[in-house]
């Protein structure tokens, strides 16, 4: 059983200018206990697909069609808002990007995370003894007069640290991780990313990573998937997407990773082209405008190529791309 | 923010120690502080302080000049003045306090429906409370005593009218400015219902500014409760109030100045200390000024 089983997920948000497309047919799994990094470049529905599944869509937004399962059992489309209310939080918790923001400034670090175990029938005393166990789990020094501080008295990656613990308090069975190292510098990317992987084993929880930092997807997640323009275009396991990747999206993304360079350049690549409007969608593949593997059927709506085992891209050509060499 | 900094030690409690003791730091803190002290305790303890009784009349000893016996004087009922001028604090005081939480509460109950509600509702609150806003007090006063009768029931009632559209507004801006904030966003992930985001996290970050808004706005509550008083919307004779201490002076003015004199002094000396109080305290507790 995933922990999280997405199929056929369409949501629209209702603009000035007629109702926008903002997730197509998304489906993947996250399997139990298996950590799932989701890729993709600004504004390919990343966010809307987090908001999608916490429920919390701005007003305009819309779950047209498809279904969000969670543990098996809980249709997170169907559910009321304090049903919704109740699984967030201990069943699905989520850390955000920016560690400065995802703190409340005026209360101490103890208040809020013996606040957050406001559900908790536990003495106050006891509330904060688990607060000074999970600040110790997550590194932060001399956690007991941390809790007496306030979060400007942090630094970013402290502050990270205390918004992954206060996720985790719970223990909950899914981890959504929103760009959880993108504010911060390399060294503590790589110390966040080895302490969320010792977390997750930890605790037995699924994760889903967004990020679009391709190094960090290969060196923390198992499955991986690639979106584009609100779609799924290539799904699979990391090291099948990014050995053979089935679509020319994830090729080119790929292609372009600045740590893949091997030598000395003045012009890092890139892939020319925006993200198509997205209030008219092509019929055919959202990506053939930016594509260099055109091809006849481009204008043809794109059917998902199974590519073996858990490995699936949303190409015509699907089959063709995943043998070519991965230049660069 | 460097890592030594932060791992210095700072328990919570002591946040409050460190604002008081840098109130105690400012002249004019102190100087605040001492006067509004001065004013409280000589309520407070108006029954120790005199032996006199605020009402009695005494039609011997009328117009009498300060003495040993009667330390301010008497009026033109024969009432000690000391007693008149120490219990009409603890009716300034009790208006300035029960006024002022009233006002607080409510004025942060709207703000918050303002804030977080939707649009049309803001719309709609904010024009109400411009339009209690454009609504010059003393015509409001009078407005509302026609109806009522002058009562300490009445002067409350104007000045929660006076305070709660600013007082609304302001929270009402924070809460617009807050509920966008990462933090929130986060606690409705963590599945915080609406009543929790606005007690736990909203709230904290707009009481500080609005409490120290509100020391600052009780001389005006008690400028006001002192006018409709002296005006006869305030409190009926025979209680003292300084206000009907300054009107029973005003008549006599030249010929037994003290009476005035009585009643003015306390309000001078009240709007300065909370005045001064208040300005400190606005500084002490300022975000950007921490740990100087």
């Amino acid at each position: 059983m995933s922990t999280l089983s997405i199929s056929g997920l369409n949501v629209f948000f209702s603009t000035e200018d007629g109702p926008l497309h903002a997730l197509k047919d998304v489906a993947f799994e996250v399997p139990e206990r298996k950590i799932v990094g989701i890729v993709g470049e600004s504004g390919c529905g990343k966010s809307t697909l987090i908001n999608a599944i916490l429920g919390l869509l701005a007003d305009n937004g819309e779950v047209r069609s498809g279904q969000i399962l969670f543990e098996g059992s809980h249709e997170l489309t169907q559910l009321s808002k304090v049903e919704m209310q109740n699984l967030r939080g201990p069943r699905i918790s989520t850390v955000f990007q920016d560690p400065m923001g995802a703190l409340n400034p005026v209360l101490s670090v103890g208040q809020q995370m013996v606040n957050i175990q406001y559900r908790d029938d536990a003495s106050k005393a006891q509330k904060a003894a688990r607060a000074v166990e999970m600040l110790q789990l997550v590194r932060i020094p001399d956690a007991e007069s941390a809790l007496g501080r306030y979060p400007h008295q942090f630094s970013g990656g402290m502050k990270q640290r205390i918004a992954i613990a206060m996720a985790l308090m719970m223990e909950p069975a899914l981890l959504i991780a929103d760009e959880p190292t993108t504010a911060l510098d390399a060294t503590l990317e790589v110390t966040t990313i080895e302490l969320l992987k010792d977390l997750q084993k930890k605790i037995g929880c699924s994760v889903m990573f967004i990020s679009h930092h391709l190094g960090v997807i290969a060196e923390l997640c198992d499955d991986v998937v690639v979106m584009y323009a609100g779609e799924v275009v290539e799904r699979g396991t990391v090291r099948d997407v990014f050995h053979a990747p089935g679509h020319p999206y994830t090729r080119r993304l790929l292609e372009c990773d600045p740590a893949r360079q091997t030598e000395r350049t003045r012009i890092l690549p890139t892939i020319p082209g925006e993200i198509p409007d997205l209030r008219a969608r092509p019929q055919g593949c959202v990506f053939a405008a930016r594509c260099l593997q055109q091809h006849l059927g481009c204008d043809q709506p794109q059917v998902e190529q199974n590519l073996g085992h858990d490995h699936a891209a949303r190409c015509n050509l699907a089959d063709e791309v995943s043998n070519q060499e991965v230049s660069a | 923010m460097s890592e030594a900094a932060s791992n210095a030690p700072v328990p919570q409690s002591s946040e409050w120690m460190r604002s008081l003791k840098r109130l105690l730091r400012e002249p004019l803190g102190v100087f605040g502080l001492a006067l509004v002290l001065l004013v409280i305790f000589g309520a407070v303890f108006a029954d120790f302080l005199t032996q006199w009784d605020p009402t009695r009349i005494n039609p011997r000893v009328r117009f009498e000049g300060p003495s040993g016996e009667h330390l301010l004087g008497t009026d033109q009922l024969g009432r000690d003045l000391l007693a008149r001028v120490l219990h009409g604090g603890r009716i300034a005081l009790y208006v300035a306090l029960v006024s002022t939480a009233i006002s607080l509460a409510v004025g942060i109950v709207l703000g918050l429906i303002a804030g977080y509600g939707p649009r049309w509702l803001d719309n709609l609150m904010i024009l109400v409370f411009d339009a209690m806003k454009s609504f010059p007090t003393v015509m409001l006063a009078l407005a509302l005593v026609t109806i009522t009768g002058p009562s300490l029931t009445a002067v409350i009632l104007v000045v929660i009218l006076v305070n709660v559209p600013g007082y609304a507004r302001i929270v009402r801006t924070q809460t617009i400015a807050i509920k966008t904030s990462e933090f929130v966003t986060a606690a409705q992930s963590a599945g915080a219902s609406t009543a929790r985001i606005l007690r736990v996290h909203i709230m904290p970050n707009v009481i500080g500014p609005l409490v120290i808004l509100a020391s600052m706005d009780i001389p005006v509550v008690i400028a006001i409760e002192a006018g409709m008083s002296f005006l006869g919307l305030g409190v009926r004779p025979p209680t003292p109030s300084w206000g009907s201490i300054l009107n029973d002076g005003f008549a006599q003015i030249r010929e037994t100045p003290w009476i005035a004199i009585a009643g003015g002094i306390p309000i001078i000396v009240t709007t300065l200390g909370f005045t001064f109080l208040g300005e400190t305290l606005r500084d002490v507790f300022d975000p950007r000024l921490k740990g100087r």
